[in-house]
């Protein structure tokens, strides 16, 4: 197979995609018309009546047959849903009932008008979204579109019939069709239906056969789509031959880059990049360069818009800041392996251009192999709204109010010194308060200011004064060098002052997501990280802002939210973690929702849903931000999410691994015993002895496995009751069955009197007294102390056998753990035991050596508020 | 003719064991191994003491125990396992005599069943209580040590006095309470050991090593009497 020849295996993988997800999605199936009356509905209904015929169960969501008979006739057999009855302002309004037929789900669905609005308050502001729902859900669908709904031919329509459409469908829609079925009728035969009242009755179709019925109009509507669909086919065609290893005209691997601003001249630029991406089966990235200067509210809107189009006709959209467009637009045509970029014809004024390099030239030059297609400007798509007010909005009257009191007062100082100074140095007066006044004030006051300056200078000051005349050459050298100064001066203050507030602007984002990235890093878990980051949210955008988490039981509210959205915007929620697109107001979907909701979406999961109130639709600028949140977000719930998984996993291992510990010395310690007690009673003089230290072995196991079972089950709660420390320690020690000559007691006089379990407490001892007695040296006494140590009071156990070994101060404590001089016996529980029992008192219990040798254990107790006895009489 | 014993367990070692025991006391021992046998035995041949299991098969022993309460009067005395503190003062709570907790000595059995049958025949108020050179005299109100008066405060005397009423039988932190405060006598739970600790002050020889008021763990306190008189 030659170098040529080789299929694209971006295409090869794009196809197994296609195939893989139309195993699962219902079939679209459009019958494509250049106009209404062609007879798309009825020949839809036919097709589906085949189907019916088939076996395919069908239903019909909704179908205009504008009271027709032969086109109603073709409805029979099928059910036709009722439809949504929906209030309006006080309209009532019907609507197909998306989620009726969800729940039918029936193999096909019959869905006219693929380009309808719906009404307000349904799912979906646009009926194609609710096909691709029914898609989503594997049902198959018919509907109809005519070509002037084509989003990507509307601007054409509307060059062509002079009649804007507003209801347009994404090419991305058209792309995703199985099968394209074109309804044709000639003009003529379009126009004679007309005539006769098919189409349109009464006044109505007159109008329509003047205007939009056109002859004219027509022939051009049935070649754009009778193109359409040619175009259709020939990329069916071709998916066919790759599919078949055909060898035919293989995808160039073409990439077209166009440059956006907020300019209305670039939606055209948009509609024709994709019209061009197209017809190559190229990619296309559309990149909006953003300017230093700051865009108007109305700017804003529009490149929003811009944006959400060039998306929704399949483009990859990219944003970056950049002074210099030609710069960037090659930066970014490099890191994207562009071979192709569009770029529009500025409309810019000329005057400016020589003070600037030209972006488009200075592009061309340096682009090297990357072809660039320059698009003319079309007057008729001139920003209807006027430059003059824009920037009268940017600059408004209290500026140039300000410009002129500066004027006025540097005029007014200048006279009354300019006697002692001289008319030169009164320019530079003028210059000073030029380049003040641009680090405050906009670009035009300013540029008013330098000219006002220039003109105040020469007719007050420059002889002869008082006209605008000028005698000396030098004095009009000078007046022409300032004028030009004072230009260039405020010009690039304010240039400058722009740079700095974008700047500014910048950074407050790239703090914003720096201290979010600060708070999850610095967090522990999830718990900990939400409520930080929900306030930062918060504070950024002061907005109301709620998270739901992926739980078992699908979603769920985090407590960390800061309100409940109502159970309508609940189910925005789950729709935009289902479909991981965000959802809610200012979105396509579901725009009535009270809050934004952004799916927290990592690779191909949705981890769960972040929701923000907020009081004005977002800017361009916030919406990214609250993108960059939420992704950051999704990352971090997901590796969370990873992280607890692990952590369970390896607390399961470790539960495993204690119970075999569990296992092989309660085996042993049961065992042990057992066997001395069988061997003892196997002699025929049966050792008392024997037997008996067998059974207290046995019996100490026992209690030790029923204390480690009492306290593993929580059920210990401490009886709390005031005890005298010196009663309690001496009780554990007669408890403990130890002689009183190997023991020495200490207790400190004038112990107070403390509130504990006196029972656990004693139990807590005992365990140090056999641990003690356990590693002592028969030669030296165990010491046991009672003494106050600040707020704790302290008891400890002292021995003089070999001590701890290095680091296992700690280790003693554990479950089954077992020193290496231990006596043998026992099943390493007892000062586990007796720490989690010192610990139900909020005490602490210490194992250190001793300088003198041996071992020291403490239990510090809380001593707490003093006991306060009811107060009685003497009997 | 000999005392009736009843052992309620279903350990067949256990009350093999038991009936060792229990004729050599010389009482004549009668077995059952369910609760509602049990309680038919208890019906038909009235035993003068019963050993009860509190982990029986088929009724939880604590509801044999209410059962049996509701008309008889034979002191019982509880066969616990360690550890369940709650079900031993639940039990004495409940009308029983006493508790023993298996594994038990020989010895320390007999006592019990000795302190429990000595409960009915001191149903009568005990006037004078002597033990060693202690002597309370529960009708003149005085209680004297070597011929010394000790001077007790009220909470005092009315707990030396339930001890001296009881002696030999464990009472119940509950008991105590409620004899003494009255039925809204919890707030009382937290300083009764430290009224038991000053009594013990006055009346014990050596307060270390009390010899007349025994604590038992988890469940209340003993009185280790001699003869009462």
């Amino acid at each position: 197979m030659s170098e040529a020849e080789r299929p694209d295996p971006d295409a090869i993988l794009a196809q197994m995609q296609r195939e893989k997800t139309a195993a699962t999605r219902g079939k679209l199936k459009i019958f494509f018309g250049m106009a209404p009356g062609v007879g798309k509905t009825y020949a839809m209904l036919q097709a589906a009546q085949q189907k019916l015929q088939q076996g395919t169960e069908v239903v019909i969501g909704i179908v205009e047959t504008h009271g027709r008979k032969e086109t109603e006739a073709l409805t029979e057999g099928m059910p036709i849903l009722p439809r949504l009855q929906l209030e309006y302002r006080g309209t009532k309004l019907e609507e197909m009932d998306l989620d009726a037929i969800l729940t039918w789900h029936p193999g096909l669905a019959v869905v006219d008008e693929l380009a309808h609005s719906n009404a307000p308050g349904s799912r979906h502001p646009k009926r194609y979204q609710d096909v691709l729902e029914l898609l989503d859900a594997g049902i198959s669908v018919y509907t109809t579109l005519n070509v002037q709904h084509v989003a990507s031919r509307s601007d054409t329509v509307r060059q062509i019939s002079g009649i804007s459409v507003h209801e347009t469908v994404p090419d991305t829609v058209l792309d995703l069709a199985d099968e394209i079925v074109l309804v044709d009728l000639t003009p003529e035969q379009l126009r004679s239906r007309l005539a006769e009242g098919k189409v349109y009755l009464g006044e109505r179709a007159e109008w329509a056969a003047k205007n939009f019925f056109r002859e004219s109009n027509l022939t051009a509507l049935r070649e754009m789509a009778l193109r359409l669909v040619a175009e259709h086919v020939d990329r069916d065609l071709r998916d066919i031959m790759s599919e078949e290893k055909i060898a035919g005209p293989w995808k160039s691997g073409d990439r077209l880059l166009v440059a956006v601003s907020a300019s209305p001249y670039s939606e055209r630029l948009i509609r024709y990049t994709r019209r061009l991406a197209a017809s190559m089966e190229a990619s296309w990235i559309v990149a909006n360069i953003e300017q230093p200067r700051p865009l108007s509210q109305e700017e804003q809107t529009r490149l929003t818009r811009y944006l959400a189009l060039a998306r929704q006709l399949g483009a990859e959209v990219i944003s970056t800041p950049g002074t210099d467009i030609g710069e960037a637009l090659l930066r970014i045509a490099r890191q994207h392996n562009v071979t192709q970029i569009v770029i529009g014809k500025p409309l810019g004024s000329r005057w400016t251009s020589f003070l600037k390099r030209d972006p488009l030239r200075w592009l061309m030059r340096n682009s090297g192999n990357i072809d660039i297609h320059m698009i003319p400007a079309d007057e008729s798509a001139r920003p209807r709204p006027d430059p003059i007010e824009e920037r009268l909005a940017r600059a408004p009257w209290r500026d140039f109010g300000v410009a002129l009191v500066i004027a006025a007062v540097v005029t007014a100082l200048s006279l009354s010194i300019f006697d002692y100074t001289g008319y030169w140095a009164v320019a530079l007066f003028y210059l000073l308060a030029v380049v003040l006044a641009a680090t405050r004030l906009r670009r035009w006051p300013t540029l008013f200011l330098a000219a006002l300056s220039a003109l105040l200078w020469d007719f007050l000051f420059i002889p002869p004064r008082f006209t605008f005349y000028i005698t000396h050459f030098h004095d009009f050298m000078m007046f022409g060098a300032y004028f030009v100064i004072a230009l260039v001066i405020g010009h690039l203050a304010t240039k400058l002052r722009e740079r700095e507030q974008s700047e500014r602007r910048r950074e407050e984002r790239a703090t914003a997501l720096y201290r979010l990235t600060r708070a999850l890093a610095a967090s522990r878990d999830l718990d900990e990280a939400l409520p930080k980051v929900l306030t930062l949210i918060k504070n950024f955008f002061q907005a109301d802002v709620a998270v739901w988490l992926r739980d078992k039981s699908g979603l769920s509210q985090h407590p960390a939210s800061m309100f409940s959205p109502s159970s309508k915007d609940e189910s925005v929620a789950i729709w935009a973690f289902q479909k991981k697109q965000s959802a809610g107001k200012s979105t396509d979907t579901l725009p009535d929702a009270e809050g934004l909701y952004l799916p927290l979406v990592t690779g191909n999961r949705a981890e769960g849903v972040l929701t923000v109130r907020l009081a004005h639709p977002p800017t361009l600028e916030q919406r990214e931000l609250l993108d960059a949140f939420a992704a950051q977000l999704a990352v971090f719930v997901n590796k969370e999410r990873a992280l607890q998984e692990s952590r369970e996993a390896q607390v399961a291992r470790q539960s495993q691994k204690l119970q075999k510990t569990l296992f092989d010395s309660v085996s042993h310690e049961l065992k042990t015993p057992l066997a001395a007690m069988t061997a003892a009673l196997q002699q025929p003089q049966p050792d008392r002895a024997e037997l008996q230290q067998a059974v207290r072995r046995l019996t100490r196991t026992v209690n030790h496995l029923l204390d480690a079972t009492r306290l593993e089950s929580g059920l210990l709660q401490p009886v709390r009751e005031w005890c005298e420390p010196g009663e309690l320690v001496r009780e554990a020690v007669a408890m403990s069955g130890l002689k009183e000559s190997t023991l020495r007691v200490n207790i400190a006089k004038n112990l107070p009197t403390i509130s504990v379990d006196a029972h656990l407490i004693q139990q807590a001892l005992g365990a140090l007294l056999s641990n003690a007695a356990g590693h002592a040296r028969n030669d030296q006494p165990i010491e046991v102390n009672a003494a106050r140590d600040d707020s704790m009071l302290v008891i400890s156990v002292a021995d003089h056998g070999p001590g701890l070994a290095p680091g296992e101060e700690n280790k003693v404590f554990e479950k089954f753990y077992r020193g290496a001089g231990t006596a043998p016996g026992g099943l390493g529980l007892g000062l586990s035991i007796a720490r989690q029992l010192v610990e139900a008192h909020s005490g602490e219990i210490v194992a250190q050596n001793r300088e003198e040798g041996g071992s020291r254990f403490s239990i510090r107790l809380p001593i707490g508020e003093p006991m306060q006895l009811p107060s009685e009489a003497t009997a | 003719m000999k005392p009736i014993a009843l052992i309620i367990d279903d350990e067949i070692q256990i009350r093999r064991l038991l009936r060792v025991v229990l004729e050599g006391e010389n009482y004549q021992v009668h077995e059952a191994e369910t609760g509602q046998k049990g309680l038919m035995e208890i019906a038909s041949r009235r035993p003068a003491i019963i050993l009860l299991d509190l982990g029986l098969p088929d009724v939880d022993g604590l509801e044999v125990l209410r059962r049996l309460r509701e008309w008889s009067e034979a002191p019982v005395i509880v066969l616990s396992v360690r550890d369940d503190e709650q079900g031993k003062v639940a039990a004495l709570d409940a009308g029983a005599e006493d508790y023993v907790t298996k594994p038990f000595s020989t010895p320390e059995l007999l006592a019990r069943l000795r302190a429990a049958q000595r409960k009915t025949r001191l149903e009568g108020e005990v006037s004078v209580f002597k033990s060693g050179d202690l002597i309370v005299d529960l009708t003149a109100r005085v209680v004297t040590r070597g011929g010394h008066e000790i001077k007790l405060t009220a909470t005092e005397y009315a707990l030396l006095r339930l001890f001296v009423r009881h002696p030999g039988r464990v009472l119940t932190h509950r008991y105590i309470l409620r004899e003494i405060w009255g039925p809204k006598s919890e707030d009382h739970r937290q300083y009764l050991r430290v009224y038991i600790t000053h009594l013990r002050q006055k009346i014990e020889t050596d307060p270390t090593k009390p010899r007349l008021i025994k604590t038992e763990p988890g469940i209340g306190y003993r009185f280790e009497a001699g003869e009462a008189s």
